[in-house]
This record gives structure tokens, sequence and C-alpha cells, in this order.
């Protein structure tokens, strides 16, 4: 994370390729002046570590920000990371992203699929749905989706943020962050 | 790793000859470029194992593999570290493709690459990404401590792959 100050020569170059729609889960105003769009994985604890930094973004932010979460999930390296992503999409598709987005962030350390479904319970979901799309990767070509938009987009690690379609690679500790979305609000 | 500005890194640019070379990939077990003629080939040098932006750029295209593999490409990471090392590495990290060494004589490969760092006895951190008839398309140093991404990596595949289609 100190070193991503340094990553800003390839910023120009780097920009999103697969433009935020109707496909994405956002919070705030469609037509909000700022996007931030998160890659991020739900096992990864840089990703964990900005989730309470974004939630003060957000309030600080207010209407003039729309946030966007897309999956990246690093199978290898976080073994429950894949199917976290896939149970926050199964959570969706019955109108609780965001509810599940929070609990995977603040259960961090317990995401096996028996918590997960668990977790889809306690949301007052249809947890045997979401324990039988998880066993058959229903949501998988959706993260896929995700993925490889990220990479295409210059993704090199979680997490990785674009503010209105470009690729910010400064320190996303609350202030440079609210910093940058208030510039980018008023280009 | 926070080293010295070497200068402007002179890589092999796009439309040279890729040397060929051959190196171990396992104790025992040597891979060489001439290998995979007729598929593209790309050409990972990084600094060490081991190092924290080595792993996540390692890491991340571990993930990429089935992107590379559509456009049938081989990966191959390649660094000064020694076989065993790399082993160990690739093993820790679940890596799924071949690390080679360049270790004796250390650094020989990444030399006839135009990237090798002198004064610090490892490589740049640089893609190539060579097609089917050995020659590099694309080439890229990025800033020693910077993981590149693998986006580069994909268009060049992509350009390989328009090109070689049939019209």
């Amino acid at each position: 994370m100190s070193e991503r100050g340094r990553m800003s020569k390839r910023a120009a170059a780097a920009a999103l390729t697969l433009p935020v729609g109707e496909r994405d889960h956002a919070q705030g105003p469609a037509d909000a002046p700022v996007t931030l769009v998160e890659y991020g994985d739900y096992e990864c604890p840089h990703c964990g570590h900005a989730y309470p930094i974004l939630k003060q973004v957000r309030q600080r932010l207010g209407g003039s920000l729309r946030f966007v979460f897309r999956n990246f999930p690093l199978r290898e390296s976080h073994p429950h990371a894949e199917h976290a992503a896939e149970a926050a999409e199964a959570a969706g598709a019955q109108g609780k992203f965001w509810e599940m987005h929070d609990r995977l962030f603040e259960r961090q350390f317990a995401l096996d699929d028996d918590y997960l479904i668990e977790y889809a319970g306690d949301l007052g979901l249809d947890a045997a749905r979401v324990g039988r799309e998880l066993a058959a990767g229903t949501y998988a070509p959706r993260v896929r989706e995700d993925f490889r938009s990220g990479v295409t987009s210059g993704v090199n690690g979680t997490p990785t943020f674009f503010i209105n379609g470009l690729r910010y690679d400064e320190s996303w500790d609350v202030e440079p962050l609210v910093a940058a979305l208030e510039q980018a609000a008023t280009r | 790793m926070a080293t010295p500005p070497q200068g402007p890194a002179a890589q092999l640019p796009a439309g040279t000859r890729a040397p060929d070379f051959a190196l171990s990939s396992a104790p025992g077990r040597t891979v060489s470029l001439a290998d995979f003629r007729g598929r593209p080939v790309i050409l990972a040098f990084y600094p060490a194992d081991w190092s924290p932006v080595c792993g996540d750029q390692m890491a991340l295209y571990n993930e990429v593999l089935p992107e590379f593999e559509r456009y049938n490409a081989q990966l191959l990471g390649i660094s000064v570290d020694g076989a065993w090392c790399h082993a160990a590495f690739a093993r820790d990290r679940r890596l799924h493709f071949p690390l080679l060494a360049d270790f004796e004589p250390k650094g020989a490969v990444a030399r006839r690459y135009g990237v090798y760092r002198e004064g610090d006895g490892f490589s740049e951190r640089a893609l190539f990404v060579v097609d089917g008839d050995g020659i590099v398309r694309w080439s890229y140093v990025s800033p020693v401590d910077v993981n590149p991404g693998a986006d580069g990596i994909l268009r060049a595949l992509e350009a390989i792959a328009e090109a070689g289609a049939p019209a």
C-alpha cells in the first residue's frame, strides 16, 4: 500500500473497459457526479481494511457519490473468496446484495460455505436456495465476468479503485480519497 | 528493494527475434523457449521469489491463466532464484505455471533480453509477449516495485490473435 503512490505513471492508461451499467451493484444515485468502483475480494485483508473507510467516505460524499462493487476473487490465495463472491451475488438475486456484502466484510474470518448459508438465513433470505446456487456455481460466470473486466482494466491487486472510469492509484485513506472524489465531482 | 534509478531500461523491443534459452524449471527439468514454437509465450521477468510485489504479481497471473489460455499462450516466470527456491515459492503460492531459474550463469537470459539490473543482481520487472514464430510482439518494463498487471499482456495477445486470424 505504501508503494501505491508510485503507480501513477500508468494511471492515464488504466481505464474501465466495462462501463458501469445496469448489471452492476450500486449504492447512491445513478446520476451522481462521481462514481467510485471497487474491485475487491471478500477474503482479502486489504479489502477488509478498506471496508470501514469506504463507509466513512460514502457518508462524507452523500448523494454526490455512486459506489459500485465488482468481484475480483484471488482464488488460489484466498480459498473462500470465490464462494463468498457468489454468495453476495446469490443474495443480490434475492434483493440483498449490500446486506450480504457488509456481512461478508464484517465476518471476513468466517467464510466457509456453512457460514455463507447461515448469513443468508440471518438476512431473511431463502438460505437453502443460496446453498443450492453455491453448489451449482450459478453465479460463477457473473463473478468471472467481473474478474475479466478487472484484468482488462488494469486491476493488479485488491482493492483497486476507479474514479469516474479512471484507475485511482493514490492512497485510499479517508482524507485523500474524499479529496480525490470531491475533485472529480467538480470536474 | 529501494534502489537508485539506473537509467532507462533497454529491453528488446517489439519486432526483434526473442533469444532462445534453456533454463531449469524444476530440479532436473529444463524448459526452452523453442519448446513453445507455434504458441504465444509470455515471459514475465521479476526480481525475486518471496518479495511482496512479485508475490502479488505472480498470484495475479496465476488467476489470469484461464484468460491467457484462451489465446493458447504459455506463461513463464523468470528470476535469478534457483530451482529449489522456485519450487518452494510455487508450492507455497500454489502457482500453476513454470518458474524458470536464470541462475547460472546468473541473469544471463535477463541480460540477453536487456533487463538485468547490474548493480542489484536481479532482473527488472519486465514483460515480453513472443508470438508463435518467436518474435517479440510487445515488451514492457515496469518500475521495479510496481505490479504491472495483466492488461498489457492481454492486449498484446489479442493483437497477435487478430493478426493471425484468417481474413
